[in-house]
C-alpha cells in the first residue's frame, strides 16, 4: 500500500453507493485524477466541506488496487469563502473547473494548467470580473497551442479588416475571403487584449455587451476545440 | 467485455446496477441472492415495485411522493399553509418529518442547481413554487437544502427570486454535527457555526447573538 501527497482542486464530484463520494482532483504534480472520499457526504464527515467542487486542498491519497485511488486526508489550502456565498462568483468558478476537467488528461501532470486554475479561482473570489471565464477560455486554448488568430484574415494574412468571426477556421475572416459571424471591433480588440498583454484591463471592464459578446464568442471557440458544449456558462446566464 | 452468464442472468445484473448507489459486484450479489431464494421471495419484490410505480406518483401541490393527487402533508388540514420548506427531494421530507419540529408544508425542488451537470432553476419546480407564495398566502418560505454547493447554489437564486414584499425567506442554519469533535470541523463549517452562535448568558442572553 502507497500513499502520496499533492495540492489539488476539487474539479467535480460524484455520489457513490450510499455515503462515499468519487472526487475528480486536479493534481498540481499528478494531473487529473479520480478518489473515493468515504463517508464524505455524512454530515459528520472528518472531511466537511473540504472536498467540493473549487476547494483548494492538500490531500493525501492512498493509492487503491482498481482505477480510483482513495482520499486518506485533506486540509484546506486556501477557503473562498465570497465565492460559496455569491450566485454569480459560483457560475464563474464552476466555468473555470468545467474547463480545466475538460481539457486536463487523465495523470498527466500539468503544473501550468493547475496554477492558470487557482489563480482564476483567486481572481473570482477577489475581484469577479465579468470576463474571467471568458479570458480564462481564451488563455486555455493558447496554452493548448489553438488560440484563436484576432489579429489577421485566416484566409488572406490580411490585416486591416473588416472581419467576421469563423472560429470553425481558427479566427477571423476579411470580407474578400468570405462571410462568418459578425462582430464588434470593440470585442476583438478585447480579445486581442486577452491574449496579448492587457489581460488586467480586459478584466477590469465593466459588464455589458461588449463582455458579453466576448464570454459567447470565447465560448463558441474552446466548444469548438473541445468539439462538446460547455454547460457551467449556460446555467443562470441572465 | 464477454459475458460469463446467460442472458437473462446478465439483464438482471445489468438492470439492478443501474440502480443508484449499487456497483457492479452488489448487483451480482443481488442477482445470485434472488436466483437462489424462494420464488415467491422474487414476486413479491417485483410486485412490490410494480404496484408502486403505479400508484406512487408526485403530489399536485408540492411534488412530494403521493398515493393520490395530493400527498399525507397536504392533505393533512392540520398543517399550516402559510409556512413552506423547500427541500431538494422527497426523502428530505422524510428527514425533516421525523424531527417532528416542522408544521408547516413543504415544496419539493427534485433537484438543485448544478452548474457542473448543466441543471439550471428551469429544471425544477422553482416556477410552481413562486405560484404558490400568493395562492396559499404563504408568509414564509424556509430554505432547506442540502448544505453543499449545489443546494448553497439553489438557495442563493431562491433568496434572490423570493425577495417579495410580506414574505419572510429563512434557511436552516449550517453548524457543527452533534456528536463530533471541534477539531476536526473544516473551516467552512465551523466559520459559519460561529456566525450562527447563540447567546447563553450574559446581557444579552435570550436573544439570538446573529441577525
Ligand atoms: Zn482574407
Ligand atoms: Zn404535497
Amino acid at each position: 500500500m502507497s500513499l502520496y501527497r499533492d495540492t489539488a482542486v476539487v474539479l467535480r464530484t460524484h455520489k457513490l453507493g450510499e455515503a462515499d463520494r468519487v472526487v475528480v482532483l486536479m493534481g498540481r504534480a499528478t494531473g487529473k485524477l479520480r478518489a473515493v472520499a468515504k463517508g464524505v457526504r455524512r454530515t459528520g464527515s472528518k472531511f466537511g466541506s473540504r472536498l467540493e467542487p473549487g476547494s483548494h486542498v492538500q490531500v493525501q491519497l492512498h493509492e487503491g488496487r482498481g482505477e480510483l485511488d482513495i482520499v486518506t486526508q485533506a486540509e484546506s489550502v486556501e477557503p473562498f469563502p465570497r465565492t460559496r456565498e455569491d450566485l454569480s462568483r459560483l457560475s464563474r468558478a464552476a466555468a473555470l473547473l468545467e474547463a480545466v476537467d475538460q481539457v486536463a488528461q487523465d495523470r498527466e501532470p500539468a503544473p501550468r494548467l493547475f496554477d492558470m486554475l487557482v489563480g482564476g479561482l483567486r481572481t473570482v473570489e477577489e475581484r469577479n470580473p465579468p470576463l474571467v471565464a471568458a479570458a480564462f477560455y481564451l488563455k486555455l486554448l493558447s496554452v493548448e497551442g489553438v488560440a484563436p488568430e484576432f489579429d489577421r484574415c485566416v484566409g488572406c494574412g490580411d490585416e486591416d479588416g473588416p472581419f467576421a468571426l469563423l472560429l470553425e477556421r481558427g479566427g477571423v475572416h476579411c470580407r474578400a475571403c468570405g462571410s462568418g459571424r459578425p462582430v464588434t471591433d470593440e470585442a476583438l480588440a478585447v480579445s486581442r487584449a486577452v491574449l496579448g498583454g492587457g489581460l488586467n484591463a480586459a478584466l477590469a471592464l465593466p459588464e455589458g455587451t461588449v463582455t458579453h459578446e466576448v464570454e459567447a464568442l470565447a465560448t463558441t471557440a474552446l466548444e469548438g476545440h473541445l468539439e462538446r458544449r460547455l454547460r457551467a456558462v449556460r446555467v443562470l446566464h441572465d | 467485455m464477454g459475458s460469463a452468464y446467460a442472458t437473462a442472468v446478465q439483464d438482471l445484473i445489468d438492470a439492478l446496477g443501474r440502480l443508484p448507489g449499487i456497483g457492479p459486484k452488489s448487483a451480482q450479489r443481488i442477482a445470485f441472492h434472488l436466483l437462489k431464494a424462494d420464488p415467491e421471495e422474487s414476486r413479491r419484490l417485483a410486485t412490490a415495485i410494480t404496484e408502486a410505480k403505479e400508484r406512487v406518483g408526485f403530489c399536485e401541490r408540492c411534488f412530494n411522493l403521493s398515493e393520490g393527487p395530493l400527498c399525507t402533508v397536504c392533505s393533512d388540514d392540520r398543517r399550516d399553509a402559510h409556512v413552506v420548506c423547500v427541500v431538494e427531494e422527497p426523502r428530505d421530507v422524510v428527514a425533516i418529518e421525523r424531527t417532528r419540529e416542522f408544521k408547516g408544508r413543504y415544496h419539493v425542488l427534485q433537484g438543485a442547481i448544478d452548474h457542473l451537470q448543466g441543471v439550471g432553476p428551469e429544471q425544477l419546480r422553482i416556477r410552481e413554487l413562486l405560484a404558490r407564495i400568493g395562492e396559499e398566502q404563504v408568509a414564509e418560505v424556509i430554505i432547506c437544502t442540502n448544505p453543499n454547493l449545489e443546494g448553497e447554489a439553489t438557495a442563493l437564486y431562491l433568496t434572490k427570486v423570493l425577495d417579495m414584499p410580506g414574505l419572510t425567506v429563512s434557511r436552516i442554519a449550517s453548524g457543527l454535527p452533534v456528536g463530533g469533535d471541534l477539531e476536526y470541523a473544516d473551516e467552512l463549517t465551523l466559520g459559519r457555526a460561529l456566525e450562527g452562535r447563540r447567546v447563553v448568558g450574559g446581557a444579552g442572553a435570550g436573544d439570538p447573538a446573529a441577525g
